[in-house]
């Protein structure tokens, strides 16, 4: 169930997303070299300005794009419709959204040091 | 009688759906166990070494194949849309394919030069 | 025929959306289409059979079925090309309501057909002087793409997105209005785009390609609706400056 606002968000949101997940697959082809450790994640990601807004817009971008991702894909399997497909779609954006930026704000907020 | 209907683009359009919904259940999965990193940091090291386990391993690489192939496919399917070239869509499928094993296995073989 | 001829075991859709199959021998012959075999049941075996066609020579667009469940114009498909261990099974048309046997309801396909802007309105009158229309120019290329289409919704059919979003205009009423909004012609193109931006419209489509598989004339719906989804953004992002 889509009109054209939802596409454009939905096209949008990808659009975004295409170089972010260049860059978190490049990141994590050289990260996981030897192992990884929360140390090692921390030591390059907290304080840093450059990964809460990678990481950040990711967090943004991906929620908008799940959620209607996910809205199709149920409507057009189960034939929820309406307000029920609404909430479904906002629930689902909101929650990715929480947990997202309560993961972005964990790896990259403090230990500035 | 079930429809027929196997052919290339119809399953890049299977591919691409069940890749995104894979993806999509995993990162509530993802964010929550990052969101250990400042809380309960021995928590997080806790399952980084229960992802050192070879069958953790291949299924981080069908993750990172998944995150691959979603982003290939979905750039096809836009540049489908936007771009006045659309032709040879079967072979660009194809290569949002081999493009995500190329990107997935490179991780994979990362992962397993310890 | 002189001799015994072989028989085909041909089982048909019988009965409305609760029915069942039911199967019959067929005589087999050397040139004989699906839509014969269909035709040698209703005269030879079952008069009862309900079924539809007209023209026998796929211009009518009537007599799509579901064919060992894909959907094909039945008149033009030799019975030799679907047959699997001498048997081939025939029903309704997917994703339209059935009224009886291999007959579907084409009311949704056509109701569809009208709210994609599919109805031609004419930008002059027939006092005004005759338009020149250039063949070799984009926009008529684009256009003359889709004029064959014969409203045989074998594409309806064959759509999936169709099957899980039954309020989908489906890919024969959009490349109509994509074959429109090209057409100099044509008084309404503006609100063409209006017509597939709503709930049902052209950006539900997942290119999935059934469509453009399937079509017996060999026509192109998923990339006229491709170009409706190209001229969609651009007129989002045109009306926001």
């Amino acid at each position: 169930m889509m009109n054209l606002h939802l596409y454009m968000a939905q096209r949008i949101s990808a659009l975004v997303m295409a170089p972010l997940t260049l860059g978190h697959i490049a990141v994590m082809i050289y990260a996981v070299q030897g192992g990884l450790s929360a140390e090692e994640i921390l030591g390059r990601t907290q304080g840093s300005v450059f990964w809460f807004l990678f990481y950040g817009s990711f967090v943004v971008a991906v929620s908008v794009h799940a959620a209607i991702g996910l809205r199709v894909i149920v409507h057009e399997h189960t034939g929820l419709r309406g307000a029920g497909l609404a909430a479904f779609t906002w629930g689902t954006g909101g929650l990715l959204l929480l947990m997202g930026a309560r993961a972005v704000h964990a790896v990259t907020a403090g230990g500035a040091s | 009688m079930r429809y027929a209907r196997t052919h290339p683009l119809w399953l890049a359009y299977v591919l691409h759906r069940v890749s995104g919904v894979a993806l999509a259940l995993f990162l509530p999965v993802h964010f929550w166990v990052l969101s250990y990193a400042l809380t309960q940091p021995e928590k997080l090291n806790q399952f980084l070494s229960f992802a050192d386990q070879p069958v953790v391993k291949v299924a981080e690489f069908g993750l990172v194949f998944l995150l691959a192939v979603h982003m290939a496919g979905g750039l096809r399917l836009m540049a489908m849309e936007w771009l006045p070239w659309s032709a040879p869509q079967k072979t660009l499928a194809a290569g949002a394919v081999g493009f995500a094993f190329l990107l997935s296995g490179s991780f994979f073989l990362q992962v397993i030069s310890i | 025929m002189p001799e015994e001829a072989e028989k085909l075991e041909v089982s048909v859709w019988r009965g409305g959306a609760d029915g069942a199959y039911e199967t019959f021998q067929v005589p087999a012959y050397e040139n004989q289409t699906i839509l014969d075999v269909v035709s040698w049941i209703q005269q030879y075996a079952d008069p009862t059979l309900t079924y539809r066609f007209a023209c026998r020579v796929g211009m009518c667009g009537s007599c799509a079925m579901m064919v060992n469940g894909r959907p094909r114009w039945t008149c033009r498909t030799h019975i030799r090309t679907v047959v699997q261990d001498g048997a081939v099974q025939v029903g309704p048309l997917r994703n339209l309501p059935v009224i009886k046997d291999l007959a579907a309801d084409m009311d949704p396909f056509f109701d569809k057909w009208v709210a994609a802007g599919g109805v031609h309105s004419p930008s002059a009158t027939r006092h005004d002087p005759m338009e020149a229309i250039d063949p070799q120019e984009t926009d008529r290329a684009e256009a003359s793409a889709g004029i064959e289409c014969i409203n045989c919704s074998v594409c309806y059919a064959a759509c999936d997105t169709v099957a899980g979003n039954p309020d989908y205009l489906g890919p024969a009423a959009l490349q109509r209005a994509w074959t429109l909004y090209n057409d100099a012609k044509h008084d309404d193109r503006v609100n063409i785009l209006d017509a597939v931006s709503g709930n049902g419209g052209c950006h539900n489509c997942h290119s999935m390609g059934s469509c453009t598989v399937y079509c017996p004339n060999e026509l192109d719906p998923m990339s006229a609706i491709a170009g409706l989804k190209r001229e969609t953004t651009r007129n989002f992002f045109r009306k926001r400056r």
